[in-house]
């Protein structure tokens, strides 16, 4: 009989291997996610929703370990209540990016997650921070996890400036769903979540509602 | 007075003193150090219409022995909230005591229930902070104030919330029945069944799990800790006896060496 030692994927550390993607527009921002959670070829949870508030107008879009992540997104969002409450306002999205940053780039070498900031403030309106291994730098749109590999040249050829909501919002989808097509670490479905300054809106695309390319 | 941690923080950074012991000690077991028993298991919680039902197997291994057959893998966190656990016995064993000790201080101080969430951020905190070390897959279900909660947390300290679950070396074969029979709002009778039948899935399609099942029911009414649940359905039959008659082993030689002690103190 063999050793019974149960299947790999249970030691194994658990990794969101993602899709993100984040995009501003005039007045606010768009962020996009899909929605699995990967344990080696094992998928354990095929609905999470990896973008995670950090203030009302901030959210953050989360990527490698799932742990790493999350933690990393929950601490950040107690340094922000502090310090929105120290300030008597709301947050910039640049404080939120350099907190998350902070952590990052001080535990370079233990953690593995990447999360890219995005929200609307007073002073600057849609910011998108993309703060990979510790790096702090603004950017009209960002991609992330392991799927933005197989998006780059389609973002890189469809973005154009001063998209409207809407369009950005079938913007973030098309990648979505492409990269979900072409990643096997990316599924499920696609959350979206659009900031501006009346407010914030989740919104799911289900499975079968996602956009359709020349394959299907 | 009681100590909690849940009242002070912890200090900062790892404890990796136990790893440091176990790599000096590899070197005198030449190449073979003992594996610590897993369970083995499958474990599997269904969100119902009235609250949460948990279940799990009762089958304990170590490598390929069965160590225990009739071992608890649902452990009492709260009066309202229930842990199964899979991975490494004594850690899924130790941790959820642990857990419930700080919410059993917790609860004397505030007077009230602890939340499903708060035993389940201790927990992250707890295994996050050991990055992996501690081998313990947790499924926490539990009934409060806010509704029906089911979370499980996994050994490196990420949470996943969704209305059901299967966690253990069973849980794929577990998670193809939740797939097809969950739906929202069951009724009590039917997720009984649902959980049932899944980890029936896991018992008889992964070695690593089998023997009876246990089932646990909370709802805002109270717990019905049903143990066991089903009977398995394989019994052992004994093919015959394995006592030893005295005279068995014949005795070679005798030798007696009395023992030369003095008496140092007498109490009547």
């Amino acid at each position: 009989m063999l050793e019974e030692t149960g299947p790999e994927w249970l030691s194994e550390e658990v990794k969101t291997g993602t899709t993100i993607i984040a995009i501003e527009f005039n007045g606010g921002v768009v962020l996009g996610s899909d929605s699995r959670v990967s344990a080696g070829a094992s998928v354990v949870n095929r609905v999470m929703n990896k973008l995670s508030p950090l203030h009302d107008k901030i959210y953050c879009a989360l990527s490698g370990s799932a742990a790493d992540a999350q933690t990393i997104a929950e601490i950040v969002n107690y340094q922000l209540d502090v310090h929105s409450v120290e300030i008597d306002e709301d947050p910039q999205v640049r404080s939120a990016a350099s907190l998350v940053r902070n952590i990052s780039y001080k535990y370079k070498e233990e953690l593995s997650a990447h999360l890219i900031v995005a929200g609307w403030d007073r002073r600057d309106g849609g910011q998108v921070f993309a703060t990979l291994s510790g790096l702090l730098t603004r950017q009209p749109f960002a991609v992330g996890g392991s799927g933005s590999s197989y998006v780059y040249g389609f973002v890189d050829a469809e973005y154009r400036r001063d998209m409207s909501k809407e369009e950005c919002q079938q913007f973030v989808v098309n990648t979505l769903s492409l990269a979900m097509n072409r990643d096997g670490s990316s599924g499920g479905v696609a959350y979206i979540v659009s900031i501006d300054e009346h407010g914030t809106e989740e919104k799911v695309v289900l499975g079968n509602d996602l956009p359709t390319f020349f394959d299907q | 007075m009681a100590l909690s941690n849940v009242l002070e923080t912890p200090a900062a950074g790892f404890n990796f003193d136990n790893s440091a012991r176990n790599a000096a000690l590899e070197g005198l077991f030449d190449g073979q150090t003992p594996k610590p028993p897993k369970t083995g298991t499958t474990i599997a919680g269904v969100v119902f219409k009235d609250g949460v039902v948990l279940g799990a197997d009762t089958r304990a291994t170590s490598s390929e022995v069965v160590a225990d057959k009739m071992c608890a893998k649902i452990h009492y966190i709260a009066p309202n909230i229930y842990c199964c656990g899979a991975g490494t016995a004594a850690d899924t064993e130790k941790t959820t005591e642990l857990l419930s000790s700080n919410l059993t201080i917790f609860s004397l101080n505030s007077g009230r229930n602890p939340r499903v969430v708060m035993a389940v951020n201790i927990l992250q905190d707890t295994l996050y902070r050991y990055h992996g070390q501690i081998g313990a897959n947790l499924i926490l279900g539990g009934v409060d104030c806010t509704g029906n909660h089911l979370y499980t947390v996994g050994p490196y300290g990420s949470v996943n919330k969704t209305p059901y679950l299967a966690m253990g070396s069973g849980d794929l074969a577990a998670l193809g029945i939740l797939e097809d029979g969950y739906k929202p709002d069951l009724e009590l009778d039917k997720a009984k069944e649902l959980v049932r039948v899944a980890i029936h899935a896991g018992i008889m399609n992964d070695l690593g799990s089998g023997n009876n099942i246990d089932i646990c029911v909370i709802t805002r009414e109270g717990v019905d800790y049903i143990r066991p649940y089903q009977v398995s359905e394989y019994k052992d039959k004994r093919e015959t006896k394995y006592k030893y008659v005295p005279g068995t082993t014949p005795v070679l030689t005798e030798k007696v060496v009395p023992l030369k002690l003095e008496v140092v103190e007498e109490t009547v």
